[in-house]
């Protein structure tokens, strides 16, 4: 039924969507359901040496060894506070170059609900006025008078973007840090 | 669809791995009719499927190659060595054709090799043979007995006829018989012809003789031993029959050709099958006609059921053979498994917690369960190493024939399991070891001769457990290596200094040095002096070690030592700030307590144990981790190509034995850091990569001192 209405729509934007709505600072942010395996309590996250500062570390997902990553960190906001609400996410993601699925626990606030945008509450995203590339950002959401930034979670976690590996260069540096 | 295609090629490669297999053996034993019919099957199976998947090109390929196996099959050809390489040579075109699909039967590789087998089919140039070409295959491959598997068993026909007063000289005769079903399955039947009327008899004479039927992998010699004492007073006839005995009853003959008869169209199945009626048993028309007693009929009965139970048994073993898994499916078994045993020792702690005994018996079950678990789904990554000896077969073969050296290769302890990714990563190291062994170590047949060796070079590949790792090593009995030429060499590279002592073992570790080669001329198969570092490079990122052993005129043995699986390590743990990190065990030499004090000596990142000077790294800084430093540290000290490197960490906590994973995706290079492991409480802990904190150490001390 979907369907029959496509045909008459605008081609980029085809099917309705379903997501998962989240919040980061102030905003409402969401991401495609179907990339979602499941969402947990925050649990000790163990830290991993030479990584980016939004990269907190790996946990223990039933035996799966999962990265985190702070949302907040990425998308340049403060670090928040870890409350009873803070929540990972795990999702799935092509990381597109090299192949095959990755699963990563993306780290937010709270999660809030799941959401379906009929393809009408949809509509391009903002050329200006974000702080986001533009290409983290599928579509925006009409959710009454304010918008949910809906997450191209493919690309947000593409490895180009992960892999950016900081190394002490030198002793001195190192020991700057520590300080 | 792309996924079946996939797992059609990843199916046909298998195929034709096992069709090599079988086509070695079967030159060792030509006349081995089973072994000719799998070469058969398999390629009847690959024309099918690969029609199937729209392989059409492989599909007419064997099928044309399959009519020269039926040709066989059926007697109409004789095995020649040709025909062997030609089919080696299908093989290895299958496998082009396989990876492009665009090839085309009209290739000129393909139809070389299809016109060749069309004149063998034809018999236009194989059916007589001629002095130098098609001479009957000398065995290259000495069988060795060792193993037990169904195809080295023969099935042997004893016929014993003792003396009639052979009872008079003390001899059992049943004990005889005893012996001989001991050896193998058997079926014997006794023939009672010879049985006089009872009045006639006389009870201290045997009139009875024996048709015995044995499959064994004895030999016959072992079957002759048996009848030691007897064989004077007795007749006595060993033959050997497996199936080829089968063509002298008529009656598969005559199905034969009816087979072909309806293959050609000119007799229709429903009127052989009349005839087929009509007839009577070929062993009823003999006894009715008197040309055989019943009594030998009906051991050529036996015989022949003999032959059937045994191929069947055959055809079973066969048939029990694998399930196809994803390595990927059995990664997340053994994940799951291991964090089931995780929750149990949860579960363990609360029972004891609790006190409560009832609970405490469900939590020891558990428990017992769940390690039994964990030790079975170890056990499924194991393969049998003999898979990857059997690929060398056809290595040494072609090697050896192109420099015109004679070589047999020995294999034993093919049943050893290693895990399946030590063995993918095994072949480049033992094909280069294969390699320099029948160039430079095994001497072409004339120089063996004039040194009172066999004309046959010998190579022997074995393997064995040695507690949770395993040996494998490769020997040749060729004239060894000559030390003091590696000396001399080493000398001129620099690698050794001129006019000091070294140990054998030393000078012979330059061979490991990249680029060394005592070969004077290059050949085709080594002397490049590539090969030995990148043997000793793959053995170690396996985690293994390399040795060699030689002895001048007498042979070289090469031992590798490789752990039996990659996914598990005996490591240290320890613990700065937070963190938890596991240092590999192999790499530590010892731990040592030190004081802030002792690390401020030295300008330089050096502390002085027992007066030797050692680079250290803070685990701290390095890993850029928060936090204060303890007044008292630990320095674990590790050792890697005889370099030392100090690790500074908070604490040690203890020797742990861990599975490892891979962080995958997003963490899959992480500088420093070989993998993650889950402990026993769930925490995550990271494998220190020793030789890549050693690399880096390297560089700072140069710039430091």
């Amino acid at each position: 039924m979907v369907k029959e209405k496509d045909m008459e729509e605008d081609l980029s934007r085809e099917d309705s969507l379903q997501v998962l709505t989240f919040c980061l600072q102030d905003d409402i942010f969401a991401i495609d359901i179907t990339k979602v395996r499941e969402v947990i309590e925050y649990s000790r996250i163990t830290n991993v040496p030479h990584m980016p500062e939004f990269m907190l570390g790996a946990i223990n997902l039933r035996g799966m060894v999962i990265p985190v990553i702070d949302m907040r960190l990425k998308f340049g906001m403060p670090k928040g506070e870890i409350t009873v609400n803070t929540c990972i996410i795990i999702v799935e993601v092509d990381t597109g170059s090299t192949g095959g699925k990755t699963i990563i626990g993306a780290l937010v606030d709270s999660v809030k609900e799941v959401v379906t945008f009929e393809p009408e509450r949809l509509s391009e995203p903002p050329d200006i006025g974000m702080h986001l590339k533009p290409d983290f950002i599928k579509a925006m959401g009409n959710e009454g008078d304010s918008f949910v930034i809906i997450l191209d979670i493919d690309k947000v976690f593409s490895s180009e973007e992960l892999l950016t590996i900081s190394l002490p260069q030198n002793k001195e540096e190192g020991v700057e840090k520590n300080d | 669809m792309e996924n079946f295609e996939e797992l059609f090629i990843q199916e046909s490669l298998e195929m034709l791995e096992e069709l090599e297999a079988s086509l070695m053996e079967l030159e060792e034993n030509p006349e081995d009719e089973n072994l000719i019919a799998k070469v058969f099957r398999i390629m009847h199976t690959l024309k099918g499927s690969s029609a199937m998947f729209g392989f059409d090109a492989i599909s007419e390929f064997t099928h044309k190659i399959e009519d020269v196996y039926d040709r066989l099959r059926s007697g109409k050809m004789r095995l020649t060595s040709h025909l062997i390489d030609l089919s080696l040579a299908a093989c290895d075109q299958i496998k082009l054709m396989l990876s492009d699909k665009s090839l085309g039967i009209s290739d000129v590789r393909i139809a070389k090799i299809l016109d060749d087998f069309q004149l063998l089919a034809e018999g236009k140039r194989k059916l007589l043979p001629t002095e130098n070409e098609s001479k009957p295959y000398i065995s290259l491959t000495k069988k060795q007995s060792k193993k037990s598997d169904l195809s080295s068993e023969r099935i042997y026909r004893i016929r014993f006829k003792p003396n009639q007063d052979i009872t008079r000289r003390g001899v059992n005769v049943s004990f005889i018989i005893q012996e001989l079903t001991d050896l193998g399955t058997s079926t014997v039947v006794a023939h009672t012809f010879d049985i006089p009327n009872l009045e006639e008899i006389n009870p201290e004479l045997i009139y009875v003789s024996w048709d015995i039927i044995i499959t064994t992998n004895k030999t016959e010699e072992a079957i002759r031993d048996v009848f030691i004492f007897v064989e004077e007073d007795s007749v006595i006839d060993i033959s050997i029959i497996d199936e080829v005995d089968m063509d002298d009853d008529s009656e598969f003959e005559c199905k034969r050709i009816g087979q072909i008869l309806i293959e050609r169209g000119d007799i229709e199945p429903e009127e052989l099958n009349r005839l087929f009626k009509d007839r009577k048993l070929i062993g009823q028309v003999m006894v009715e006609r008197g040309l055989a007693h019943p009594d030998m009929v009906e051991s050529a009965f036996a015989e022949q059921e003999h032959i059937r139970k045994t191929n069947q048994k055959k055809r079973q073993v066969a048939a029990k053979a694998s399930i196809r898994v994803s390595a990927e499916k059995l990664d997340r078994l053994v994940d799951l498994v291991g964090e089931l045993v995780t929750l149990q020792s949860k579960l363990t702690q609360f029972a004891i917690s609790k006190g409560s005994d009832d609970l405490l018996r469900i939590a020891e079950e558990v428990e017992r369960l769940a390690w039994d678990m964990r030790d079975n789904t170890m056990g499924l990554r194991m393969v049998p190493i003999g898979t990857l000896f059997s690929k060398f077969k056809r290595l040494v073969r072609e090697l050896s024939s192109d420099i015109g050296k004679k070589v047999v290769l020995e294999m034993s302890g093919e049943d050893t399991e290693l895990d399946k990714n030590v063995i993918e990563l095994l072949n480049d190291p033992l094909v280069h070891i294969i390699r320099n062994s029948i160039d430079h170590g095994i001497e072409p047949p004339g120089e063996r001769k004039a040194r009172g060796k066999s004309e046959y070079g010998t190579i022997s590949l074995s393997a064995k457990y040695s507690g949770a790792d395993v040996i494998i090593s490769i020997s040749d009995d060729g004239k060894g290596i000559d030390i003091e030429k590696i000396r001399k060499k080493a000398e001129e590279k620099g690698l050794l200094t001129r006019g000091q002592d070294y140990t054998d073992k030393e000078i012979l570790d330059c061979i490991f040095s990249p680029g060394f080669s005592t070969s004077e001329n290059v050949s085709k198969i080594s002397g490049r002096g590539v090969g030995m570092d990148v043997v000793k490079r793959n053995i170690e990122s396996l985690r293994g070690n390399i040795e060699i052993d030689t002895q001048i005129g007498k042979g070289t043995t090469i031992i590798l030592r490789l752990p039996l699986t990659l996914a598990i390590i005996d490591g240290l743990l320890i613990k700065t700030g937070d963190s938890t990190f596991v240092i590999p065990l192999p790499y530590i030499l010892e731990c040592v307590q030190v004081s802030t004090h002792d690390l401020s000596i030295f300008s330089a990142d050096v502390i002085d144990i027992r007066g030797e000077a050692i680079p250290f790294i803070r685990l701290r800084d390095r890993f850029s981790i928060h936090g204060r430093t303890p007044d008292v540290e630990m320095m674990v000290v590790v050792e890697e190509n005889g370099k030392k490197l100090g690790i500074i960490v908070d604490s040690v906590i203890g020797e742990h034995q861990t599975v490892i994973k891979n962080l995958g995706g997003a963490y899959e290079k992480i500088p420093d850091i070989s993998g993650v492991t889950i402990l026993g409480n769930g925490d995550i802990a990271l494998i220190l990569d020793v030789s890549a904190l050693m690399s880096v150490d390297v560089l700072k001390t140069k710039g430091g001192v």
